[in-house]
């Protein structure tokens, strides 16, 4: 199971640097989601999976599966669901003022050579 | 008063929640901030009396029995950031009053200020490795608020590419964290110290090692990860500026050292080899930066790399010497940084540009401005007995210690490189001919001019009274280079 969710993952982080090596600013930030999305799976798969009731104390259960990591995911979902929120506002934001969503037309500073 | 060491980061985000309250109301955003910092800074003094006194302060939240809750930490060298942190900000939020205008005072400005210092004190105060990340998302989401703020063109270009490199790093320490967990199985810092001393050199180990370099280096601003940093940091208004220059590399800064102190001590000669090396890299990339512009604000901004880099290289020799010379130091960059920022500042109001080319002879009509950016430079170079000379003396004399000649010599000569960055600006900006226009009437300039002197007239006493600021240091570098001090400090009363 756990080289199965390996390989998840690292399907997923491919992904993710695909879209965020591209040009398109709405691109970048979907590879971003997918990039936390990998994160968090990571996270899952690094405690340990199995484990065969819920976290629970009660009598007779010796096989239980670690909490933590669905603790982190759990704060980590939220801190990128918000970070993502943010950024698409911001990426609209910047097309309508930029006049762009290109990556490569964003460079430069017209201040300074 | 077991909570003592909360206070400077639950101060800051109480006030910023009631100012969030009135954002229309200028003046009453101005005092309720003013109040809510002197509150916090009280409270950081008082913890560093504790903390010289007492010895590290340790708290685990809701009495969960360490490593199990989250536990803060407060040892020598964060209650030092704390403190300092604090400082720059007070002078920034009053440098502000006058420089930042009042659309931003109204669109939340203030409260994203202490919003972000909740999230700097955290980080600096935390002894969790994932609390650690919960902290540096709350700076950083109150970053993306200040550095977009006012919404100029240059600002959405820049602030993009800061968001989008700074969730990667966010997203390569979750990762390193969860790597981390799966070979100790637990995040309390104190328990992953013993616990990586237990399993000894590994493989591993070493890669998450690197991991966290990278992660921190990112934030931090070291060789080859600092690309992002001159971009993002020249986009917004000069008082956030100050305000990132002076505290958000640090933080980066700070965290390396904690992690490259804490955990990673046990094959010091391959990761604390590469730290040193990417130091060395990180001060010569700097100094090439800080010689090729003309932009003021682009000067100043690869001498915040130049300093990353002489921090760290202290931190890489894991000598007493050298990791007292970079606390020396971190403390003397965070107030020097800010000090010149705000100097330059008024430098880019009064003749409207940040081009050197375009300015000339503010000395006549600004002496005091001149001087104590003189002194400033001065200071930032390390030259005696201003603030940045002890610094570099303890970290060079490290270095010759650890023999490691050649690496120190580099430390002297980007001294002198600093100097003729800094006085680059002074001859430019300040001598010869008057070119450009005074745009800034002498009250305006009285107002800026106090909060920047005062900031320069505290790296003056820091750097004179630095005999006095000793012990302090001596009690920080002893618990770095002693981890244990840390460890039973978490576990009193538990094991």
């Amino acid at each position: 199971m756990e080289i199965l969710m390996s390989i998840l993952i690292g399907f997923l982080f491919m992904a993710a640097v695909y879209l965020i090596l591209s040009r398109s600013l709405l691109r970048i930030i979907i590879g971003t989601g997918l990039l936390s999305h990998g994160t968090h799976l990571l996270l899952l798969t690094m405690g340990g999976l199995g484990g065969e009731s819920a976290p629970v104390l009660a009598d007779g259960i010796t096989d239980y599966v670690d909490p933590l990591p669905q603790a982190l995911i759990l704060t980590a979902i939220v801190i990128s669901f918000g970070v993502t929120a943010f950024s698409l506002v911001l990426a609209y934001r910047a097309y309508k003022v930029v006049g762009t969503d290109n990556m490569d037309l964003m460079k430069g500073n017209e201040d300074n050579d | 008063m077991i909570n003592l060491l909360l206070f400077p980061v639950l101060i800051p985000f109480l006030f910023a929640a009631i100012l969030l309250l009135f954002p229309k109301k200028v003046k009453a955003q101005r005092v309720v901030t003013m109040i809510g910092l002197l509150f916090a800074l009280a409270s950081s003094f008082v913890l560093l009396y504790k903390v010289k006194v007492d010895g590290v302060q340790a708290l685990t939240l809701g009495s969960w029995a360490p490593p199990f809750g989250i536990t803060m930490v407060s040892d020598m060298l964060s209650a030092l950031l704390v403190t300092s942190s604090l400082i720059i900000a007070l002078f920034v939020v009053w440098y502000s009053f006058t420089s930042i205008g009042e659309e931003r005072e109204k669109a939340f400005y203030y409260p994203a200020i202490l919003f972000m210092l909740t999230g700097v004190n955290g980080a600096f105060t935390t002894g969790d490795i994932f609390n650690m990340f919960v902290f540096f998302e709350v700076l950083l989401m109150s970053s993306y608020v200040l550095i977009v703020l006012g919404g100029e063109k240059v600002q959405l270009k820049e602030s993009i590419k800061y968001i989008i490199v700074n969730i990667v790093s966010s997203s390569l320490f979750v990762i390193t964290v969860g790597y981390l967990y799966s070979v100790v199985g637990t995040l309390n810092m104190a328990d992953i110290s013993v616990k990586l001393a237990e399993i000894g050199p590994s493989g591993i180990v070493t890669v998450i090692a690197v991991l966290f370099l990278i992660v921190f280096g990112i934030k931090g601003g070291i060789f080859p990860l600092f690309f992002w940093l001159p971009g993002s940091y020249a986009a917004p208004p000069v008082p956030v500026l100050a305000l990132f220059g002076a505290l958000l590399t640090k933080v980066g800064v700070y965290a390396i050292i904690r992690t490259y102190t804490l955990f990673f001590t046990s094959d010091t000669g391959y990761t604390h080899e590469l730290l040193m090396i990417l130091s060395i890299i990180t001060i010569v990339v700097g100094c090439i930066g800080a010689l090729a512009y003309f932009d003021v604000k682009q000067i100043i901004i690869y001498n915040i790399v130049i300093a990353v880099g002489v921090i760290l290289f202290g931190t890489s020799i894991m000598n007493e010497s050298g990791m007292m010379g970079s606390i020396f130091y971190l403390i003397h960059d965070i107030l020097i940084k800010g000090a010149l920022f705000l100097l330059i500042g008024i430098v880019i109001k009064i003749t409207g540009t940040s081009d050197l080319r375009k300015m000339g002879g503010l000395m006549k009509r600004y002496p005091v401005l001149a001087w104590s950016y003189l002194i400033a430079a001065f200071g930032l170079a390390g030259i005696p007995p201003l603030s940045g000379f002890i610094g570099k003396l303890l970290i060079v004399q490290g270095g010759f210690e650890g023999e490691l000649l050649w690496q120190s010599v580099f430390i002297l000569a980007s001294s002198l490189l600093v100097l003729l960055s800094a006085i680059r600006i002074f001859i430019y900006a300040f001598w010869g001919e008057e070119k450009s226009e005074h745009l800034i009437n002498r009250k305006t300039y009285r107002q800026l001019l106090t909060p920047a002197i005062s900031l320069v007239g505290i790296t003056v006493l820091y750097g004179i009274g630095a005999e006095y600021l000793v012990p302090f240091m001596a009690d920080a570098t002893n618990v770095l280079l002693d981890p244990s001090i840390y460890i039973d400090a978490v576990f009193e009363g538990v094991k």
